[in-house]
């Protein structure tokens, strides 16, 4: 099996994005590279490129990599950087429209299956429909 | 009084940018504080001192001064109008002439384009309480008014981005933060407008209007 669909988990919190690719990479079976990229440059709460930009090359293995923010200016962020991928880029970089927690679970999860990045952000969209009660 | 939008006057309206942000910084922030999480002023004060700290004054290309000011701001700006702002001057940066200066009403078009650019990127329209509230306005009045000359567009974008700004007071936001507080995001200045206000404001400034 080639390498599998890396995931980035982009969020104001360094804690809360490191807390995520934690349960997530639990749910990759340890298979799937799942990068946090949270808080500012200092740690503190906020969005950084730089982070995200790091998490991605690392996240990356030519099989593509899904991006989750969680809200307001990470997916800004997101949005922006996706849109400036370079043509000559290792691999495709997708941002999902998920949750961050759920939608991490559900990308590694299907991420460890061997799916492709397409059906791995599907995925993670998906995970808006699965309810709790 | 200028003519042209020369690389010049480019870096001379994010340097002034950077001083008015600066002076406000505090005040946007209270805004920001009403209805946001009451960073705008220093996420803004950051960006514009590291866009300032990265000016290309080499080149003659108002394009590439401009495109060196939007990726300073995205990449210090850890909230959001890091990256709205950053595609703002970036978009109307390549809507500008490969090399040298621009005319007005070449300008008036790029300052179009980049609040075409926000938009795409937010998502938000006119009447959601953004900054678009004021940048839409302040193409609108600049693109009008091109004839005259640069220094009259300026001053006639500055003031339609100032009551642009002011009319967003009665709106109920739609994006952003501010959009979870319902009707209670109702009667403040929305921040991101006011400092788009200040943005156009400092660009009559430098051209002389």
């Amino acid at each position: 099996m080639a390498s599998p669909v890396g995931i980035v988990l982009i969020s104001h919190s360094r804690a809360l994005a490191e807390g995520a690719a934690e349960v997530a990479t639990a749910m990759g079976l340890g298979e799937v590279a799942v990068r946090p990229a949270g808080g500012d440059d200092d740690g503190r709460l906020g969005t950084s490129l730089a982070l995200l930009e790091r998490a991605v090359d690392e996240a990356q293995t030519g099989a593509g990599v899904v991006l989750i923010a969680d809200v307001g200016s990470s997916v800004l962020l997101a949005r922006t950087y996706v849109a400036d991928l370079p043509e000559d880029a290792l691999g495709p970089v997708l941002l999902a429209d998920a949750p961050l927690v759920e939608g991490a679970v559900a990308a590694a999860s299907a991420s460890a299956t061997g799916a492709d990045v397409e059906t791995v952000a599907a995925a993670a969209a998906d995970a808006y429909a699965h309810r709790k009660l | 009084m200028a003519d042209e939008f020369d690389a010049g006057i480019a870096r001379e309206w994010v340097r002034v940018i950077a001083v008015r942000v600066s002076e406000q910084a505090t005040y946007l922030g209270e805004l920001d504080g009403a209805i946001g999480d009451g960073d705008h002023g220093g996420n803004l004060d950051r960006g514009f001192a590291a866009a300032v700290g990265k000016l290309d004054r080499t080149t003659d290309s108002a394009r590439e001064v401009l495109t060196a000011t939007g990726g300073a701001l995205i990449s210090a700006v850890g909230g959001a109008s890091g990256p709205l702002y950053g595609t703002y001057f970036r978009k109307l940066a390549r809507a500008l002439p490969e090399h040298g200066g621009a005319s007005a009403a070449e300008l008036g078009a790029a300052l179009q384009v980049g609040v075409d650019g926000v938009r795409a990127l937010g998502g938000a329209a006119e009447g959601d309480k953004t900054m678009v509230d004021a940048l839409v306005p302040a193409a609108a009045a600049f693109a009008e008014t091109a004839t005259d000359g640069l220094p009259a567009a300026a001053v006639a974008a500055a003031e339609a981005a100032r009551r642009g700004a002011d009319a967003t007071v009665p709106l109920r936001a739609r994006k952003g933060r501010a959009s979870y507080l319902g009707e209670r995001s109702e009667g403040h200045l929305d921040p991101g407008a006011a400092s788009s206000a200040l943005v156009l404001a400092a660009l009559a400034e430098v051209v002389g209007g």
